[in-house]
C-alpha cells in the first residue's frame, strides 16, 4: 500500500467571488459555501469567518476542527457520506496544510472548546497556529441533540472535503510519500528491530463521545486492526466532544501525532508493524472485552513493545491500565500517553485507575490547572455558553471581559496522542 | 539585612541531652547552638532569634510550644524560618517540622528545615514546607548547612527554585504543568526506545498504586460474637468534647455507648464537613446504626455490642493518617476482644 501525500502550504485564506489557491492564498466564495452546507436542510442558518494567528479573536464553543484534504480519484473521509466506499490509505491525497475548518455555533452539551488566536491560550493549542475557516451553523428548531451533533459533525466533514478539493487544481505542494507494507515483508525486511504496535483508543459512550470508522459508530465494533495510512485518509473522524482539552478532533485524527512519530522512526530504530483502533466503551464488560481483543491483536503482530495513546479520562483510564497490564504481563513493553487531574492546586492523585504496570507514562499536563485569559476584541460564537462548558463555570467570565478557565476548556491543549508540548512535573 | 528566627532542640541548643528533652521552650536573641552554623553562610541576612525547646516537651505539647512560639513572634518582624536540621531523629524531626508547617500557615512565610528522607516527618509534612534532603546523623551537618543556607539565600533573594532533585529538597507532591522541548508522542516513542534497548528512563508520572483490602472472612458464630460499631461519618457526643476537626482529621475518638440503645438526637451529632449533616443530625443512628445492633442484640441474632463507638471525620483524610488511624483501632479491637466491626463512611 502506497499513499502519497501533496501538503499545500496555505498562507492565508480570504473570502472571495470564486473557490480557488492563487499564490498559496486560499480564497473562498461565501455564497457557494452557503449552498453546500445548505444543502442540509436541518442547517437554518450558516455563516463563515476567518480567524488567523495573531488576531484578538477567540473563539466558542467549538465543536470540531478538520483539516481541509481530498483525494485524487477517490473519496476522503470514505464511509461518511456514499454507500460505495473504497479502502483509504493508498493513491494521491491533498492536504492543504496550515489551515482549518472550525465548527461552532450554539451549543451541543457540555464538552465544546475555546480557542483563541494569541495571547496565554494561544500557547496551549495547536488550532491557534492555524488559518482557521469557522463556520457557525444554527439547526432548525426541530433537531434534538442528537440530530444537532450529526448535522454539525457532518457538515465540518463536508466543508473539510469541499475545501480540499480545491487543492486538486494546484500544482505547487510538496509531496511525502508512505509505504506500508504486510506483516511478513516488515519482518523479513527489518529482522534485527524492536517490533512497535500502538495501540489506538477512541472514545465511544455516546452523544458527544462517539468516533467514527468509515462512518460506523465505533460502539458498534470490536477492536481492528488498521494502518497509518488511511488515518491519514479519514477513515477516523471525530464525533465527540469530550472535554475540549482531551478530545480527539478529527484535525488530530488526520494528523496522529504517534503515529507520525512511529512512522519518522520506522525501518530506522523500530520496525512498525500495525495499529489496534480500541473503542473505549462504558460497561466494566465491554472494556474487558475490547481490551482482550485489542491485546490478542497486538500479540499477533508480534509486537515487542507498545504506545497506548488515550482519549477522554475518568471511566477510560480503566481501559489504558488493563490494556497497560494485560501487556506488560505478556512480557510486551509499555508507554501510556494520559493527562492528569491532579486538581486545581495540583495536590491530589493524578489518576483515577492506576496498576503498577503502568510504569513509563507521558504526562500531557494537568488539565485542573487553571488560567486567566485576556478579553479579546472579537468573539467568533456564543462566550456565555463557558458557564456551562468544562473548564468553565459561572464565575468565569470577569467583570472586566477576561476569562478564568481550567486548561480543560481549550482545544486540544492536553491532547492524549501526545500533539503538545504541555506536560507537569512534581515539585 | 534579612531577618532569620531559628529553631532547634535541647541537644544542638547546647542544654543537655535525652535527659533535658522535656525542656521547656526558650525565646533567645541571636543565634544559639548550631545557628551559628549558619550564619557566615548566609547572605545580607541575620539570625535574629533562637527557639530551644526540648524534644519529648515539643512532641507532647505541640499547641502549647506553637502559642509559645506565636505569642513571642507576634510583634516581630522576620524574612524566613530554619529549623534544625534533624536528619533522621524521630522528635526533633516532627518538632522541626510541624514548627515550619505551623510558621508557613500562620504568617505565609518560608520555613525550610532538612531531614533524612526515611524520617517519618518527611511523609507527613514535605507538602506544607521545603524540607532539604539531608544525612542520616549530625555527621551529616558539614553538608548539610551549606545546603540549607544556601537553599535559605535563594528563597530570601526570590530566585527561580529549580527542580526538587536540583535544589535537593522532597518534592512537595504538587504537580505544575510545563512546557517541554518535544512533543508528548516524541516523548512517548523515546520513552519506549529505552525500555527496549533497556536503558535507564524516567516516567513523567510516578503512579500511586492504592492497597487493596481484601474483605476478612465471614463470621462462624454471629450468636456469641462482640460486634464493634465505628464511623468515618463523624458522629460524636453533642459539643464534639474532643475537638474531632471537620476535615483531614489526624485523630479518632472512642465513646462509651455501653448504657444506651440508640444515638439521640441532641445527644450525637456530626461534625462532617464533607456531606449534609443535618439527617445525621436528626436521626445519628442513620450513621452509627447503634440502634439496629442493640435490636439485632436483644434478637439474639449477635452476642454482644462493644462497649465503645469508635469515631473520625473520613474527610480529605491523607491515605497515610488513615492507614495509622486503622491500624491503632484494629490493635485496640484485637486486645479487648472483638469479633467483628460495622464500619460505615459516608
Amino acid at each position: 500500500m502506497n499513499l502519497e501525500l501533496r501538503k499545500i502550504h496555505i498562507v492565508d485564506v480570504v473570502f472571495s467571488n470564486e473557490n480557488k489557491i492563487e499564490n498559496n492564498v486560499l480564497k473562498l466564495n461565501k455564497i457557494s459555501l452557503s449552498e453546500l452546507i445548505k444543502e442540509d436542510k436541518r442547517i437554518k442558518n450558516v455563516d463563515f469567518d476567518i480567524a488567523k494567528p495573531g488576531q484578538s479573536v477567540r473563539i466558542f464553543p467549538v465543536k470540531d476542527v478538520i483539516e481541509p484534504r481530498a483525494k485524487l480519484n477517490g473519496e476522503i473521509f470514505p464511509g461518511v457520506f456514499k454507500d460505495h466506499m473504497d479502502e483509504a490509505g493508498s493513491g494521491i491525497t491533498y492536504v492543504l496544510d496550515g489551515c482549518a475548518v472550525v465548527t461552532t455555533g450554539p451549543i451541543v452539551g457540555f464538552q465544546e472548546g475555546l480557542i483563541d488566536m494569541s495571547g496565554p491560550a494561544a500557547e496551549y493549542s495547536i488550532f491557534s497556529k492555524l488559518l482557521n475557516i469557522v463556520m457557525i451553523i444554527t439547526k432548525e428548531d426541530y433537531v434534538d441533540p442528537h440530530e444537532h451533533e450529526e448535522t454539525v459533525r457532518l457538515a465540518g466533514i463536508k466543508l473539510a472535503k469541499f475545501i480540499g478539493e480545491i487543492g486538486l487544481m494546484y500544482d505547487t505542494y510538496e509531496s511525502v510519500s508512505y509505504e506500508w507494507k504486510s506483516i511478513g515483508e516488515k519482518f523479513g525486511q527489518y529482522p534485527g528491530l524492536p517490533k512497535v504496535a500502538y495501540v489506538y483508543n477512541c472514545m465511544s459512550q455516546g452523544l458527544l463521545h462517539d468516533t467514527y470508522f468509515y462512518g460506523r459508530d465505533t460502539k458498534h465494533i470490536v477492536p481492528s486492526l488498521i494502518t497509518p495510512l488511511e488515518v491519514m485518509d479519514g477513515a477516523i473522524v471525530s464525533g465527540n466532544c469530550v472535554s475540549p482539552g482531551s478530545k480527539t478532533t478529527t484535525y488530530h485524527h488526520l494528523n496522529n501525532a504517534v503515529i507520525k512519530e512511529l512512522l519518522k522512526k520506522h525501518g530506522k530504530e523500530i520496525n512498525f508493524m500495525g495499529i489496534v483502533l480500541n473503542p473505549l466503551m462504558v460497561t466494566l464488560k465491554e472494556k474487558y472485552r475490547n481490551c482482550m481483543l485489542s491485546v490478542k491483536s497486538i500479540e499477533m503482530l508480534g509486537a515487542e513493545g507498545v504506545i497506548i495513546s488515550q482519549e477522554g479520562f475518568g471511566n477510560p483510564t480503566t481501559d489504558l491500565m488493563i490494556v497497560c497490564q494485560s501487556l506488560e504481563n505478556r512480557g510486551i513493553k509499555t508507554v501510556i500517553i494520559t493527562n492528569e487531574d491532579a486538581g486545581i492546586d495540583g495536590m491530589s492523585e493524578s489518576l483515577p485507575d492506576s496498576v503498577t504496570e503502568a510504569k513509563a507514562i507521558v504526562s500531557t499536563g494537568n488539565s485542573n490547572a487553571t488560567i486567566m485569559l485576556p478579553k479579546m476584541e472579537r468573539v467568533i460564537g456564543h462566550l456565555k455558553d463557558i458557564e456551562k462548558t468544562t473548564g468553565g463555570n459561572v464565575d468565569s467570565i470577569q467583570e472586566d471581559g477576561r476569562l478564568l478557565v481550567e486548561i480543560h476548556g481549550i482545544m486540544g491543549s492536553h491532547n492524549l496522542q501526545g500533539n503538545t508540548y504541555l506536560s507537569a512535573e512534581t515539585v | 539585612m534579612k531577618k532569620i528566627i531559628f529553631y532547634t532542640n535541647q541537644f544542638f541548643g547546647q542544654i543537655g541531652g535525652e535527659d533535658k528533652a522535656y525542656t521547656e521552650p526558650q525565646f533567645h536573641n541571636g543565634p544559639i547552638g548550631n545557628a551559628n552554623a549558619f550564619t557566615d553562610k548566609l547572605e545580607d541576612a541575620e539570625i535574629i532569634h533562637t527557639v530551644i525547646c526540648g524534644d519529648n516537651y515539643y512532641v507532647e505539647n505541640m499547641d502549647k510550644v506553637k502559642k509559645f512560639i506565636n505569642d513571642k513572634l507576634k510583634n516581630i518582624e522576620f524574612d524566613l524560618f530554619i529549623a534544625g536540621p534533624a536528619f533522621n531523629a524521630g522528635r526533633f524531626g516532627i518538632a522541626c517540622s510541624d514548627i515550619c508547617s505551623f510558621i508557613k500557615k500562620q504568617y505565609n512565610i518560608e520555613a525550610i528545615t532538612g531531614l533524612y528522607e526515611e524520617n517519618p516527618a518527611v511523609e507527613m509534612y514535605k507538602k506544607d514546607i521545603y524540607i532539604l534532603r539531608v544525612g542520616k546523623s549530625a555527621a551529616g551537618i558539614r553538608r548539610a548547612v551549606p545546603l540549607m543556607a544556601e537553599f535559605a539565600n535563594k528563597l530570601l533573594r526570590g530566585d527561580q527554585l529549580g527542580s526538587p532533585s536540583a535544589e535537593q529538597y522532597f518534592a512537595k507532591g504538587k504537580r505544575i504543568n510545563i512546557f517541554r522541548e518535544k512533543n508528548g508522542a516524541e516523548r512517548a516513542v523515546d520513552m519506549l526506545l529505552k525500555r527496549l534497548n533497556n536503558e535507564p528512563y524516567e516516567t513523567e508520572l510516578e503512579i500511586s498504586v492504592y492497597e487493596k483490602v481484601e474483605p476478612a472472612k465471614p463470621l462462624k458464630d454471629l450468636k456469641s460474637a462482640k460486634i464493634a460499631l465505628c464511623t468515618s461519618g463523624g458522629i460524636v457526643p453533642f459539643g464534639n468534647p474532643d475537638h474531632i476537626p471537620a476535615a483531614t482529621a489526624k485523630i479518632f475518638k472512642m465513646y462509651d455507648i455501653s448504657n444506651l440503645d440508640a444515638l439521640k438526637e441532641g445527644e450525637f451529632e456530626s461534625v462532617h464537613a464533607g456531606y449534609d449533616p443535618v439527617y445525621a443530625n436528626k436521626d445519628p443512628n442513620r450513621v452509627a446504626p447503634l440502634d439496629t445492633l442493640i435490636k439485632l442484640k436483644k434478637e439474639g441474632i449477635i452476642g454482644e455490642v462493644y462497649t465503645y463507638l469508635t469515631t473520625t471525620t473520613g474527610n480529605s483524610t491523607s491515605v497515610a493518617d488513615a492507614t495509622r488511624m486503622g491500624k491503632e483501632i484494629a490493635e485496640k479491637f484485637i486486645e479487648d476482644g472483638v469479633d467483628g466491626v460495622i464500619l460505615t463512611s459516608t
